[in-house]
This record gives structure tokens, sequence and C-alpha cells, in this order.
């Protein structure tokens, strides 16, 4: 301990020679990169919220209650747009891969720094291209965040620039996902093995392989729209002999596998904590690593469930249905690893651990509501409705976005080195989940019913529906809020934190919080597995 | 610990497999990009086989021939211009570049007479010509535009890389012991060569 306060932090030291905010803007450390990933892809988070606020409001009551129709479209494509390319994409591994996937493999970064920096870069011109599209003549693209043609070739809202910004965007993910691949193979420390190494890196590195192979195919789908407005060459207007449905196999291939571009970091922090919380080793961990592997490989497969009411040949319909059930078996395997572990173990129910059990929870709602859209009978009832808006908030913002708050939670003291509010941090798990179910459990029962998505206008026998969503969205926009409030106060205010306050076994709890520079003094020699507890003895004296 | 120091730790290691495996990574995904266009052209090349048969009857077989030849050369000469660098031989190595970077003007010269006399008959998205054809006609011509656009973009991006080679070679940043960056580069232009070797027999060949 003595020594760690004479240690340097990242904070303090710079990869260049400048200081103040140019030192972050030029610098090739990871951990640096991470955190401007992170305020950007916070603000842009809230910025989306806001937005579906809104959009909640407005169905607080039947008929137009603060906007017109036209304005409710351009809002959800928006918060489409904003919520799925700028923060849940990106947001697991750009920012806490890139602050702990060097470390937790021993490595001083990532493979190419400079490119990481310029990834970011691109990330930043996406996004403000993005922005600039709002406010073009022409107005706010209204074509929902799917894009689907025709009407995204008639519209005559800013749908290139914002199809451009998408562009630019995916290709700051590959870069992203080629800078980890290489790291991974490249800089593991002495000792690590693959099958040493965490299963957060696992999961970012299966991540990593489908951002390189998934992104470029909506790449040339979107460059292909862009040609299509501009110059009209007919690929998908069926008056030239072209085939709008191509289009939708085409943004299919790239955007279901994209859900586990989602979830699979996901599921690599939720091993990374129950271990951790558990005090004991992961169950199955090779299973798990290979889990995200069949993840990410079956995930390929399926993409055609999207369009079971789209035209299609009934033979290829059930294929691809009972492919999108057999998808659900890894990610089965992975909920029972998870159980298992927690099974005679030494539960303590920090904050971080809390907000995984919200995420089990929430997560199964959604993985098993998409069960029922896997099934060819129920989904031809249940597509384009509510059904489908809550299922798939249960599993992006449930799954994914629940675990970026327990991310957020769980290495908060390592990134900042300051503790946050304990008893703050436990209320805002229960409202949390509050909010979260009075918000989106209504949509299943609503959508059920007929209530159609895309709407901002609602028969009146939906009205007590509506209502108690646009209730709890007021919740758990607040609980959000209030979390960033401690977390904000805990930066200044918090007690400083410890090299290792949870207990964990993984490289980044050996080094000092927050890390130094370099991450270590000199590159370490792993000997242990990922998951030994044992060690904890040994690291109570570094 | 000066700031100076400090960066120099950060950049201590230099891996040259690392560096080829980032590149063989992106190459990957530039064959991805192209094998989405290869899919939409063989959907429509399956749905139209007699139109697309008769339009390609319309392009230029020699030129698109003679492209061919001079883009194989060009990756010929990349790669023995590497060859030459790893010899110690700096001067042979930029001559070699500078072959390299004529030939794919001359590609891009050759593209540019081929596309501005189709234009001229009247063949291009969207003109009152074109739009009386048969739709698979329609199509092809659209796919002939956009994918050898696509490829012409990259040729583009590659004479930029070669030029910045040469100039790395000169001011003596690229050297017989560190030439991974030439070595990234040449892959680049073989996979942009590879690409067209692809093309040529699908738009100009099919009978
Ligand atoms: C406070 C948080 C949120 C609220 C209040 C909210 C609310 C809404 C509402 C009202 C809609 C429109 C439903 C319709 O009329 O069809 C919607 C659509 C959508 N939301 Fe959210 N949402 C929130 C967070 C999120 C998050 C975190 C994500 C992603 C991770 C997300 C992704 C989407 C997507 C992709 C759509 C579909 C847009 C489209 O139809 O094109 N939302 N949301
Ligand atoms: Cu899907």
């Amino acid at each position: 301990m003595a020594n760690e306060i004479a240690v340097k932090n990242f904070y303090q030291q710079s990869t260049n020679k400048h200081t103040g905010i140019l030192s972050w803007l030029l610098t090739k450390d990871h951990k640096r990169i991470g955190l401007m990933y992170m305020m950007a892809i916070m603000s842009f988070f809230v910025v989306g919220m806001i937005i579906g606020l809104l959009m909640r409001l407005e169905l607080i009551a039947p008929g137009r209650t603060i906007m017109n129709a036209q304005t409710y479209n351009t809002l959800f494509t928006l918060h489409g747009v904003i919520m799925i390319f700028l923060f849940i994409i990106p947001g697991l591994p750009a920012i806490f891969g890139n602050f702990f996937l060097p470390i937790q493999i021993g490595a001083a970064d990532v493979a190419f720094p400079r490119l990481n920096l310029l990834s970011w870069y691109i990330y930043m011109i996406g996004a403000t291209l993005v922005i600039v599209s709002l406010f073009l003549p022409g107005g706010p693209i209204d074509t929902g965040w799917t894009f689907y043609i025709p009407y995204s070739i008639r519209s005559t809202t800013n749908v290139s620039m914002a199809l451009f910004a998408a562009f630019v965007l995916g290709f700051s993910s590959i870069l992203t996902g080629i800078n980890f691949i290489t790291t991974v193979h490249r800089l593991r420390a002495p000792g690590m093995g693959f099958f040493k190494m965490p299963l957060f890196v696992w999961a970012t590195y299966a991540t990593a392989w489908i951002q390189i192979i998934a992104t470029p195919v909506i790449a040339i789908t979107i460059l292909l729209v862009i040609i299509e407005r501009a110059f009209g060459v007919g690929i998908f207007d069926p008056a030239l002999g072209g085939d709008p449905i191509l289009f939708q196999h085409m943004f299919w291939i790239y955007s279901h596998p994209a859900v586990y571009i989602m979830i699979l970091p996901a599921m690599g922090v939720v091993s990374e904590i129950i271990p951790t919380f558990s005090r004991r080793t992961i169950f199955g961990y090779k299973q798990i690593a290979y889990s995200s592997l069949a993840i990410a490989f079956i995930g390929y497969l399926v993409w055609a469930h999207h369009m079971f009411s789209s035209g299609m040949s009934d033979t290829a319909r059930w294929i691809f249905s009972l492919l999108t059930f057999i998808v659900a078996l890894p990610s089965g395997v992975k909920i029972f690893n998870w159980v298992a572990t927690m099974y005679k173990g030494s539960i303590d129910p920090q904050p971080p651990f809390l907000w995984v059990m919200n995420f089990i929870f929430l997560f199964s709602i959604g993985g098993l509501t998409g069960l029922v859209l896997g099934s060819l009978a129920t989904d031809i009832h249940l597509t384009d409705t509510y059904f489908v808006v809550a299922h798939f908030h249960y599993v992006m913002f449930g799954g994914t976005g629940t675990i970026f708050f327990a991310a957020l939670h769980y290495w908060f003291p390592k990134m900042f080195g300051r503790m946050y509010n304990m008893k703050f941090a436990r209320i805002a798990v229960v409202l949390y989940f509050i909010g979260f179910n009075m918000l989106y459990f209504p949509k299943f029962i609503m959508g059920y019913m007929g209530m159609p998505r895309r709407y901002y206008d609602y028969l009146p026998q939906f009205t007590p529906y509506q209502r108690i969503s646009t209730i709890g969205s007021w919740i758990l926009v607040g609980t959000i809020f209030f979390i960033f409030g401690y977390l904000i106060h805990a930066l200044r205010k918090g007690k400083k934190a410890t090299s290792n306050p949870w207990g964990g076994v993984t490289m980044e709890w050996h080094i000092p919080s927050p890390p130094p520079l370099e991450n270590f003094k000199t590159i370490p020699t792993v000997t242990h597995e990922p998951y030994d507890f044992s060690q904890l003895k040994e690291m109570k004296n570094e | 610990m000066s700031d100076h120091q400090e960066a120099a730790v950060h950049q201590l290691h230099r891996d040259d497999a690392g560096a080829r495996m980032g590149m063989w990574l992106f190459l990957f995904t530039e064959v991805l990009l192209f094998g989405g266009m290869f899919l939409v052209y063989a959907v429509y090349r399956y749905q139209y086989p007699d139109q697309f048969h008769l339009a390609a009857r319309e392009l230029n077989t020699t030129l698109g021939t003679l492209n061919t030849i001079i883009l194989l050369t060009s990756s010929l000469t990349v790669a023995l211009s590497i060859a030459a660098l790893q010899n110690g031989n700096k001067f042979l190595s930029l001559i070699l570049l500078s072959a390299t970077l004529l030939f794919a003007l001359t590609f891009m010269v050759i593209k540019y007479f081929e596309w501005t006399t189709k234009i001229a008959h009247g063949i291009y998205p969207g003109s009152p010509e074109l739009l009386t054809k048969p739709n698979g006609q329609i199509l092809f011509f659209g796919l002939y535009y956009v994918m050898t656009g696509l490829h012409g973009l990259h040729v583009l991006v590659g004479m930029v890389v070669i030029s910045f080679m040469i100039v790395f070679i000169a001011r003596d940043k690229v050297t017989p012991d560190n030439y991974v960056k030439l070595e990234n580069s040449g892959l680049y232009w073989h996979l942009v060569d590879l690409i067209w070797i692809f093309l040529f027999p699908l738009f100009y060949l099919i009978q």
C-alpha cells in the first residue's frame, strides 16, 4: 500500500508532452481513450433517453398530446439510431474493453494505440454527422432505425447523411475489432494462455470477430442505399427489376449478429462479477468461453427471423425458426453456469452483484419472449406490435444496458480511484427494477392486444397501460439521473478506493487504483487460473 | 521521469507480425465488403441470366483485358519493390513503386474512357436510353457502375498509399530492416488486384 501512493497514475502522466485537454485529445493510452469514449457515449445515451422520455410523454393520452405524427416519426428514428449505433453497440467494448482488455491480459496497451485513437475520432465524426443531419434542410430522418426500402429511398428527409453516419460509425467499429483481435493474439503476458484469459476478454474477443465479419455487409448495404438515392441504379427498386426484400436480407445479415455484438461483452462482464462476489471459481470456464464462440457463429445463420412476414418460402421460414431456437442453447449454457457458480459460494451482495441479478431477471424475460417471436405462428400475430418493442428493450436495455451499469459500478473504483455511496447504489438497483418493468412490461400486454409499434396515437382501451408505461419512464429516467448524480459526487468526494475493494483476482485488481500509465511495473508472468481465489491471501501482501 | 521518457516506454515494442496480422484482418473486411456486392450480383445474375449475357456483350472486352494485364503487372512490380528493399536496394525499390503508380494511373485512364464512352452512348443509371431496356440489363449496368466504381475508388486509395510509401522510402522512414508498412501496402494492392480478377470475368466474359 505504501508504495502505491508513490506511483503516479495515468491521470497524472501522459503519453505525449501536452498538458490539459490536448494531453487527452492526442493520447495513445488505452485507458484515457476508454474514458473519452465514456464521455461521448454517455452523453448520447442521455440524449437518446430524453427522446424516449418525450415519446412516452406523447403517449400518455390518446390523440395528439405534445407533438404531431411526423415529429414522432423522426423521434423514434433518432432514438433508435442513437441508442443502437451510438450507445449500445460501441458501449461495452469501446469503454470497458478499451480500459480493461489490455490490463486483464497483462499488457501495457492495445496492439495499435494510434489506430485506437483514430477509431475514437472516426466515432466522433460519425456522431457529428448524425447531429448535423438533424439540422440540414430536408429535416431529420424519419425511416425508423431499420431504414427499410422503399420508404428510405422515397423519403425526402436527410436519409443519405444519416446513413453515411452509420457507415462511418461502422468503420470505427471495424477498426476497434481489428485492434482487439490483434491485441489478444500478440500481447498476452507470459503464461497467459488462451484458457487463462478472463471471460470478459473471451467475450470481447468473440465480439471483435463479429464486428469485423458482419459490419462490412451493413457498410455495403448502406452504400447501396445512398447510391440508390443519388443515382437511381435500381438495385432495390422493383420498378427497375430490383428486390426490396434483398435489402432486408442484407440489413439483417448484419443487424442480427449486431445483437450479439451488444450482448456478448455484457455476458463477459457477468462472468467477471459473479465469481468475484461468490468467491468461487467460475463453473464451466471452457463451456462459457466456447458458448461465446458458438453464439457468434450460429448468430450468423438466423437473420431472417426478422422477416417471417415479409415474403419467404415456408421451408426457409421453418429453418430460420429452428436455427433461432438453437441459438438459445449456448445462452442457456451461460445462465446455468452462472447459477452453478453461485451455488455454495459465499455470496457478498455488493451493488455490482445486485446489478447482475437485475440483469439475469430482465434478460431472461427478454430471451424467453424472443422464443415467442421466433416461433412462426405466434410471430405472425405479434410482429410489428408493442410486443416486439417490449422484447427488444428487455434484451438490449434490460440485458446490455443493465450490465452497462453493472460494469460501471464494478470497475468505477478501479477507473477513478474512488468509492461511491453503497446505500444509494442499492436503492438505485431497486428503483431501476421497478421503473424498468413498469415502463416495458405493459408493452407486452398491449402488443398482445394488438397495439402496433411506431404509432403516436392509440385506441382508448390502451390508455391505462400506456399511462403506467409513461409513469414507469419517469421512475426509470429519474433513477438513472440519480445514479449519475452519486457517481459524479463520488468522483470528487468519494472515499479513496484501495487497489482491490471487491476481492477480485483478475489482473486489474493486482495493480493500483487508478492504474499507472504502463499498467504494470514490469509485464507480469501469469501462473494462476483466472478465477483462482486462493491468490487472495498472497495479494494482501502485494 | 520526464515526459519524453514516458512516451518512449509507451512505444517500446515494435511488432511486425502484429502489424501484418492487423492488415490481414483489414483485408478480410474488404473481401467481405465486396462479398456483399458479389452476393447482390449473384442474386440478379440468377434471376436474369439471358439479359446479363446480352448486356455483357456491350462491354469492351479488349479494354477489359488490357486493364487486367496492367493491374497484374502492377502487382508484380509492387512485390518486386518489396524484394528490392529487403535486399537493400532503395533506388530500385523506388523505381518499381513508381512504375506501380504509373500502371495504376493507366488503369484509371482506361477506365475513364470506358465509362465516358458508355455514358456518351446514353448508358448510365437513370438515363432515358437505359430505361427503355429490360430490367435485367438495367441491373447489369447498375451493378457494373457500382462495382467497378467502388473498385476504382480502391485503386485511388491504393495510389495514395503507394505515394506515401515512395515518400517514406525516400526519407528513410521505411528501410531494409523496417519495411512492414511497405509490405502491408503491397498486400492491399494485391487485394485491389484480386478483386479486379473477379470483376473482370463477371462483367466482361460472360458468354
Ligand atoms: C429511458 C429509456 C427509454 C425509453 C423511455 C424508451 C422508449 C421508447 C419508445 C417509446 C419507443 C417507440 C416505440 C414505438 O412507438 O414503436 C422506443 C423505440 C426504440 N427503442 Fe427505446 N426507450 C428507452 C431506452 C432504449 C435503449 C437503452 C435502447 C437500446 C439499447 C432503445 C432502443 C430502441 C429502439 C431500437 C427502438 C425502435 C426504434 C424504431 O422503431 O425504429 N431504447 N423506445
Ligand atoms: Cu435477430
